[in-house]
């Protein structure tokens, strides 16, 4: 879902920079507050884990493919402010590294892919625990439906972006876009579950991390 | 030494750029949306390359140039994402 250069006009380019500016900022200065020894190595490990990840695009339908995007997975062991700083981390990096996403969208990438799809994760995520107790199951089940939702308002909003930009209309670009995308978000969830799993298998204590 | 959590952890995400080449070369949700409704000719392209499209310049056998491009991109990352930690932690006295 990475936004090429080209695609959005410059007061919505504009205006997502600044959101996306102000929200990793603000990320640096709750991080800076709450964030300890132990989550370091899972930073480190989330930041590699995601940007490899991302490069696995699955095929969802005859001719198209998905691929992760990870929020809610680094919003669900770290935190909503710490996934953010991990996306913001592989998306500026897929930027100018990897020409993956343009430079004058990355604004917009950050906005749709870092804040939006951590803090949407994450507070489906805390529901969906809370709603059904603590458990492995409804760990299982938040991480999935987080993270599917992640991708689903991320595709949203990309759609709106668009049509601001006078792309598309958004009676045409916010179904094609949403319906996609539901079903990318599918192997999202799906990804998110799996590792969720694996954690809780291997090194349960990570999911009892303060969040950051 | 004896091998912790996250080095386990990093070599996982290492293995999934080793095996990117398997990856789907079909367009995503955003490209295919952007074929579809016809304004995928909007895209401009890059002012500069580095490493375009996972591929690392000057590698002729593609699978191994992908697998170049994630691994470097996955150490950078993790580079990165612990500095950051690093940098950001609180300073226990």
């Amino acid at each position: 879902m990475h936004i090429p250069d080209g695609f959005l006009n410059t007061a919505t380019a504009g205006v997502t920079y600044v959101v996306s500016a102000g929200g990793v900022g603000y990320s640096v200065k709750e991080a800076n507050k709450k964030l300890g020894e132990k989550h370091v190595p899972l930073m480190g490990v989330m930041g590699a884990f995601i940007f490899a990840a991302q490069m696995l695009n699955f095929p969802v339908m005859g001719g198209t493919s998905g691929h992760l995007i990870g929020g809610a997975l680094a919003a669900i062991l770290l935190g909503p402010w710490a996934g953010v700083l991990i996306m913001a981390c592989v998306l500026i990096v897929q930027c100018f590294v990897f020409q993956d996403g343009g430079i004058t969208a990355l604004g917009a990438n950050i906005f749709n892919m870092g804040l939006l799809a951590c803090f949407v994760s994450y507070y489906i995520y805390r529901a969906v625990v809370s709603l059904m107790g603590e458990s492995r199951t409804s760990t299982l089940v938040g991480g999935f439906v987080g993270a599917w939702t992640s991708v689903f308002v991320a595709a949203i909003a990309c759609a709106i972006e668009l049509a601001l930009s006078g792309k598309s209309p958004l009676g045409v670009a916010l179904p094609a876009m949403a319906g996609v995308h539901a079903l990318i978000g599918i192997g999202e969830g799906l990804i998110t579950a799996v590792v969720l799993s694996f954690v809780m298998a291997t090194r349960a204590d990570l999911l009892k991390l303060q969040k950051v | 030494m004896k091998l912790k959590w996250w080095h386990i952890g990093l070599l996982i995400a290492f293995g999934l750029a080793i095996i990117s080449p398997l990856a789907s070369s079909w367009p995503d949700g955003l490209e295919r949306v952007a074929e579809d409704k016809g304004f995928i000719d909007a895209a401009h392209n890059p002012t500069f390359e580095i490493i375009p499209d996972y591929v690392f310049p000057g590698v002729g056998n593609e699978a191994l140039a992908t697998i170049l491009a994630g691994v470097v991109g996955t150490l950078i990352l993790f580079i990165l994402t612990y500095g950051l930690g690093v940098l950001l932690k609180r300073r226990e006295a």
